[in-house]
């Protein structure tokens, strides 16, 4: 049986180009580039020029350009440290976040500082007037993230940030989901501090960046041997940032022609879903959202459940419900767009990818009908479209 | 008998069979069978209706709000206390499903269950049945319990048989916050085993700090009831 993996959002593979590009790295040019002799000289070069590589793709300075192990590192960097360099006591952030936004906030909350979650719109987005509201003479960060991960729709981060610029305040957005899909230009974003993350663009896992705009006033949290203009000190992993900027470039090469392909599949998947499925809607903005996620809501069934079913014919999936995290409480994400819990329970996310194709879009749309319908079958559940969309924003 | 007949069913849905006996699964095979074959269910809604008229006692419990919810519908045996048949239907994850399943099957087994053996039925002894089930998802096999124990309440007064009627109140424990002991067992369930943890999910105990015995008491209770 074909396994069809339709959770690119949670991790993607590491393409070929990207493995070949490191090899060299561990064992030929594997030097220390602090090292002061020629094999450490030739591990700087390397950097070197990987960082300039990542500076001219996202149109920033090499300067600005911190190479972290991950968007989670990255993030609690820009967060952390900013709370460290400055002397105000107010965040703002959003309530959809990623939970290395909210959960780094909420460490901050316990250590006295107080953070605003911003309110969503409908489709998860923050409205330019709820940021311009509660901006105040105190904050010193905003963090908001450039597409979400879990329904896909993207910010107006160019909007959010004219905002900020007005009122003096530094401006962070995790790019994590939006790196391999949207190209990022700093200059024009007009961002502080900018996540972004290997291993959800091909790239190898635990390697990221974190770029931070000259004249941002930040700390370090791991500190050491100075590395990293010394935001991030410890050894700098080259086969790991080597593999990092090989995987933004050609994401960014391919990115118009991939994009095309992924929209056109995920409107294929989002319209013939509704189609076939009764009692089912979209989760997430229509059109602003990241061209490979699909985010929809299955009435009067769990979305573990789900989950099981379709992995049993192959199609590996993922889901807002209770069941499958942690800490068994549905998703957050759902709750803030305006949907009760029990839409969050029967949410599912299917996020495409390079290797997803029409045929697997067909074979998932010939199984999710039937195992919605069995699942269905089972439950005393009945609720209707209506109901549940009634208190939408 | 009757799990060919759903297996049956469940060909015409699809094409391909359902395969019970593939490796990479999340539960034990006897959780993916009763999973993907549920014994007893009562499919659909007009057959659930008709069903309903004719039965002895209906129960539901929890919401899909939480979650998980769980509807049984029971014929007895009058004559001889007996559980002649159970059927269900439930909404919630792939353990919720089987637990709901492999208790209908425990009641109907072996000529039926004498409803005093039901009445006294653990979660545990469903899990035990299933071989296994993670810890976190334990309390949604609690609910099958739950809703057995309101289908016999509804028969019981159906029939007159009002002493038999047990109706599972909730106390008041925590008098600020108002906090009972049907919230420490289900933090309990949920993997909350020292007073520490329970407290970080209820919050029992931090105004009201009187009732903290209490609250040990119950959680040593609970742990042992369902972890014991």
């Amino acid at each position: 049986m074909k396994e069809i993996y339709l959770d690119n959002a949670a991790t993607t593979y590491c393409r070929d180009e990207v493995i070949e590009a490191m090899i060299p790295y561990f064992k030929i040019n594997f030097g220390n580039p602090g090292s002061f002799n020629t094999v450490g000289l030739r591990a700087k070069e390397s950097l070197d020029e990987a960082r300039n590589k990542v500076a001219s793709l996202i149109n920033a300075d090499p300067f600005e350009i911190i190479f972290t192990a991950g968007g989670t590192e990255s993030i609690n960097l820009a967060i952390l440290g900013v709370a460290k360099a400055k002397k105000g006591k107010h965040i703002i952030t959003s309530k959809i976040e990623h939970h290395a936004v909210l959960h780094t906030c909420e460490a901050l909350e316990k250590e006295g500082y107080e953070i605003t979650y911003l309110d969503v719109n409908q489709y998860g987005q923050v409205e330019l007037e709820t940021l311009k509201q509660s901006i105040r003479e105190d904050t010193i960060l905003v963090s908001i993230m450039f597409a979400n991960n879990e329904i896909g729709s993207i910010n107006h981060i160019k909007d959010l940030t004219e905002i900020c610029k007005e009122r003096k305040v530094a401006f962070h957005t995790d790019a994590c989901q939006a790196g391999g899909s949207i190209k990022i230009d700093v200059k024009d974003l007009g961002v502080n501090l900018l996540t972004l993350n290997g291993s959800k663009i091909y790239g190898p896992k635990q390697t990221g960046i974190l770029y931070v705009k000259r004249g941002t006033p930040i700390k370090p949290l791991i500190h050491g041997g100075g590395q990293e203009r010394n935001l991030r000190s410890g050894t700098e992993n080259i086969p790991g940032i080597i593999g990092f900027t090989k995987a933004l470039e050609l994401s960014y090469e391919e990115l118009e022609q991939e994009n095309k392909r992924l929209t056109e599949l995920r409107d294929y998947l989002i319209e013939e879903a509704i189609k076939k499925v009764p009692k089912t809607f979209l989760n997430g903005h229509p059109t602003e959202r990241l061209p490979n996620n699909v985010n929809l809501t299955f009435l009067d069934i769990e979305g573990e459940a789900l989950l099981l079913f379709l992995n049993e014919y192959g199609i590996c999936a993922s889901s807002g419900s209770a069941c499958t995290s942690q800490t068994l409480d549905p998703s957050h994400v759902i709750i803030s767009i305006g949907l009760p819990y029990e839409a969050a329970h029967g949410s599912i996310r299917f996020t495409l990818g390079k290797t997803t194709t029409k045929e697997d879009i067909d074979k998932l749309l010939e199984i999710l009908p039937n195992a919605v319908k069995r699942l269905r079958e089972i439950s005393p559940i009945c609720l209707t479209v209506e109901q549940v969309l009634e208190n939408r924003k | 008998m009757k799990l060919n007949v759903i297996q049956e069913e469940l060909d015409t849905h699809f094409d391909v069979k359902v395969k019970v006996d593939s490796k990479k699964w999340f539960y034990t095979n006897i959780v993916k069978d009763h999973f993907f074959n549920p014994r007893n269910l009562l499919k659909e809604d007009n057959e659930a209706k008709k069903y309903e008229k004719n039965c002895d006692g209906v129960g539901q419990v929890g919401s899909a709000s939480c979650g998980d919810s769980m509807k049984f519908w029971l014929m007895i045996n009058k004559e001889e206390d007996k559980i002649l048949e159970a059927k269900w239907q439930t909404f919630g994850c792939a353990s919720a499903i089987a637990s709901t399943s492999m208790l209908s099957v425990m009641l109907t087994e072996n000529a039926g269950m004498k409803i005093e053996v039901a009445l006294k039925l653990r979660p545990q002894d469903i899990v035990a049945r299933l071989l296994d089930l993670p810890e976190r998802k334990f309390h949604c096999s609690v609910l099958g319990d739950k809703a057995l124990r309101e289908a016999l309440n509804d028969y019981f007064r159906k029939s007159g048989q009002y002493d038999r009627v047990k109706v599972e109140g909730a106390k008041v424990i925590d008098m600020i916050l108002k906090i009972t002991d049907k919230d420490i067992e289900e933090a309990v369930l949920e993997g909350a085993h020292t007073f520490e943890a329970v407290q970080k999910k209820t919050k029992v105990g931090v105004h009201d700090k009187s009732c903290i015995p209490e609250v040990e008491q119950l959680i040593r209770f609970y742990k042992e009831k369902y972890f014991g």
